[in-house]
């Protein structure tokens, strides 16, 4: 059976930065370049950095901009859930989200 | 199942090397410390003129500072070919339109004359300032022979559209390839004063490496401060994002400000620091030019509501707009009269520029309007659809992250209406991002020998062409300064030892209180206490809190790592931040709308014997309050020939 823990809460927003373990090289240039010193390096050789400081995370964007392999998906910037904005398309009322399923779900109802 | 990774293991070991109480000594002519625009432009002014430069930045030099993440204008660039204005006019403009006389003179008109040659400069070491690829040929912002792109005002071109990522990794490039020496993570903690007298020549400083931990002492025949407005004072939630800050990133923690303060240096205008909301709080709404708006980079983009009808636009007689191109163009009765700023402008914050219906809250409550609203990009002519949503947004600070995630979940600038979230955008008083800082004179030297400033350090510091204009001139006179002075002061071996027993106080507790609840305590008494309306009697119990506080729980600051010493010694530096702010609050005895000053206790709005710079410093560590005249920086001409280096 799965062990559980007493554990403290998590600060929130907890995840600001989303890696993909698969493509990330490890090359620790996120933790070279954060403004905010939110990562440390991985103990173990090759694997992304830590996120230890999630809340102190200023959404500037650097160490996507800054990484190598982001084109192949090994680091994403992920607002938190209250920042998800949303927009309309104006031809046909779609309404759309960042971090939606996809692009054809909710139809907008609104009367106009 | 895709591995993330990046998650907490149960335990992690300190990855760095810890060096507590270890010394490292560097000895160089200039020392800047702080490595955003301002910094890097002082750098590599004195680096130019041949001379040991070290400089210390608490981030990475690459992408530090308040513009790290790049910028989508260059404002205060009246000396370009195409503008329509001179320095002279902008200048007067600025300081007397814009911010009613209570603005920083010397300051804005060295930037005025300046900022073109530092624009070529910025474009020789690679960051692209034209349209060289014509993407926006035939555009009404655009001027053909020199193929600058113009922002806001398309008839005085004295703002100029810049592709700003590229900015700090070009002056970072510019630091390595003229030998700057680079002290990365380290956060300087004193300025070290001949003999350790407070008020006496800066000789140096000290730091702190925020992942070993190890000590730092520079020494130095010149110094420039070069850091940042103070943020995180009013609110603090780490709930929020990047610990709620107004504008900067959350390292500008005012480290510059309370290090000169103790050092004895004068500051002014500390009176107009105004809290974190009004910088567009980058925490609590959506992320910063990431939602529909028509403020600063979005403009003049257009709203409707949520059955496709557009909000008007109004000039500043309250003549309704008829076209886009009518929002980037003065009105017609004021001619003569160009854009202040970027937008706003006024006393009060009332717009000067075109703006919304200034009634649209009303209007949407009695239905007039439907809500939500969003920013009609697909309704916008074709250039300005692709100035703003492409390279306004994707260059300006904190938003070519926005720009890439929009893109990558579907948004097209092309056929989608983003957001608005409220009812319509608030009133910004971009005024109110210029705080106080150091008084200084011609050569941009502080009230104290051997310490220059530059950038948000000064008063009224604001803006990314202001940064590097302010940081090129500090930075030669800081090394003409040095050149003058044959060998490196002696350190005092007292003062050192006192900060070394400062900085390393709460490593050394095993409990006591986190630097995140320190914090919102100082945090909550600002709110409290010397919040939009202030009184004395209210001020007065703020200072005496602030002062309980530095006794009774500042003293029991613990922290665990490196890391968390940075923060701890940071909200020390906040806490001395706010101390400033209240006895500056204190001393200005009258209200002053240009300076976002309400004293319900002194109603009167700038009356006449109140016109001028209070300025207040410490000496023997006692408060000294002083004042200089508004206009104390002379004929303007005259001044800035006699000081051009």
């Amino acid at each position: 059976m799965m062990e559980i823990y007493a554990v403290p809460n998590l600060t929130t927003p907890n995840k600001p930065v989303v890696f993909n373990a698969d493509v990330c090289s490890g090359c620790n240039r996120c933790v070279e370049v954060c403004v905010s010193d939110v990562f440390m390096p991985s103990p173990e050789k090759g694997k992304p950095p830590v996120i230890l400081y999630p809340d102190e995370c200023y959404y500037c964007g650097c160490c996507v901009m800054e990484c190598p392999l982001r084109d192949k998906g090994a680091i994403k910037l992920s607002w938190p859930l209250m920042q998800r904005v949303r927009w309309k398309r104006k031809a046909t009322g779609e309404h759309f989200r960042i971090g939606m399923r996809n692009s054809s779900s909710l139809k907008n109802k609104e009367s106009s | 199942m895709k591995n993330e990774g990046g998650d907490m293991p149960e335990l992690l070991k300190w990855q760095y090397p810890i060096r507590y109480g270890q010394e490292m000594e560097v000895d160089a002519d200039v020392l800047v410390l702080g490595g955003g625009l301002a910094g890097c432009f002082a750098a590599i002014s004195a680096a130019r003129k041949g001379l040991k430069v070290a400089l210390v930045d608490k981030g990475a030099v690459i992408h530090s500072g308040a513009a790290g993440s790049g910028i989508d204008h260059w404002g205060s660039c009246p000396a370009n070919p195409a503008s329509k204005v001179s320095p002279e006019q902008y200048t007067k403009n600025q300081i007397e339109t814009f911010m009613g006389g209570y603005g920083n003179v010397i300051a804005q008109y060295i930037v005025a004359r300046d900022s073109y040659d530092v624009l070529l400069e910025l474009e020789k070491m690679g960051m692209k300032v034209r349209d060289t690829e014509d993407e926006f040929k035939g555009a009404e912002f655009r001027d053909d022979k020199s193929k600058l792109l113009f922002a806001y005002d398309y008839e005085s071109n004295h703002c100029i559209r810049i592709w700003g990522t590229g900015m700090k990794p070009a002056l970072y490039k510019e630091c390595k390839r003229l030998g700057v020496h680079l002290y990365e993570r380290t956060m300087v903690t004193s300025l070290l004063t001949e003999n350790g007298k407070q008020g006496a020549r800066v000789v140096g400083a000290t730091g702190v490496n925020t992942r070993t931990g190890e000590f730092c002492i520079f020494k130095a025949k010149a110094s420039v401060l070069c850091m940042a407005t103070p943020e995180r004072l009013w609110i603090f939630s780490t709930e929020w994002t990047g610990l709620v800050c107004r504008d900067g990133p959350p390292s500008n923690a005012g480290d510059g400000h309370a290090m000169a303060w103790r050092a004895g240096a004068e500051l002014t205008m500390m009176e107009k620091s105004t809290h974190e909301e009004w910088g567009g709080s980058t925490g609590i709404g959506s992320a910063l030019f990431g939602s529909g708006t028509t403020f600063a980079t979005w403009y003049p983009c257009s709203l409707v509501d949520a059955k496709g009808k557009e909000i008007p636009w109004v000039d500043r007689n309250g003549d309704t707009l008829t076209s886009v191109s009518q929002r980037t163009h003065p009105a017609p009765t004021k001619k003569q009269d160009f854009f202040s700023l970027v937008l706003g402008g006024g006393e009060g914050g009332k717009s000067t520029s075109p703006h919304l219906i200034e009634d649209l809250a009303e209007r949407i409550k009695r239905g007039e309007f439907a809500l939500p609203l969003y920013a009609d990009l697909p309704g916008m002519p074709e250039h300005e659809r692709r100035v703003i949503f492409g390279l306004m947004v994707g260059q300006e600070g904190k938003t070519w992250i926005v720009y890439r995630n929009l893109i990558q979940a579907g948004f097209d600038p092309n056929k989608d209406m983003l957001q608005v979230y409220d009812l319509g955008p608030a009133p910004h008083g971009w005024r109110r991002l210029r705080y106080g800082g150091l008084v200084h004179d011609w050569d941009l030297k502080s009230t104290v020998e051997g310490l220059y400033a530059a950038g948000q350090q000064i008063f009224d510091g604001c803006g990314a062409s202001y940064a590097c204009c302010t940081g090129r001139w500090a930075g030669s006179h800081a090394a003409e300064y040095a050149m003058r002075i044959d060998t490196l002061a002696t350190i005092n071996r007292e003062q050192v030892d006192k900060e070394k027993a400062r900085v390393y106080a709460p490593i050394e507790r095993s409990e006591g209180m986190d630097w995140k609840e320190l914090e919102s305590g100082i945090a909550k008494v600002m709110q409290d206490y010397c919040g939009d309306v202030k009184t004395e009697e209210l001020m007065k119990i703020g200072l005496q809190s602030l002062e309980e506080i530095k006794e009774i729980e500042a003293p029991t600051i613990c922290a665990r790592n490196p890391h968390e010493l940075m923060r701890s010694l940071e909200v020390l530096d906040i806490l001395t931040c706010c101390e400033i702010i209240v006895h500056a609050c204190l001393a200005r005895r009258s209200s002053n709308n240009w300076l976002y000053f309400q004293r319900l206790d002194y109603p009167v709005n700038d009356p006449p014997e109140w016109r001028k710079w209070i300025t207040l410093k410490l000496k023997d560590n006692k408060v000294r309050i002083g004042e200089l005249p508004l206009d104390y920086q002379g004929p303007l001409k005259k001044n800035y020939e006699a000081h051009r280096k």
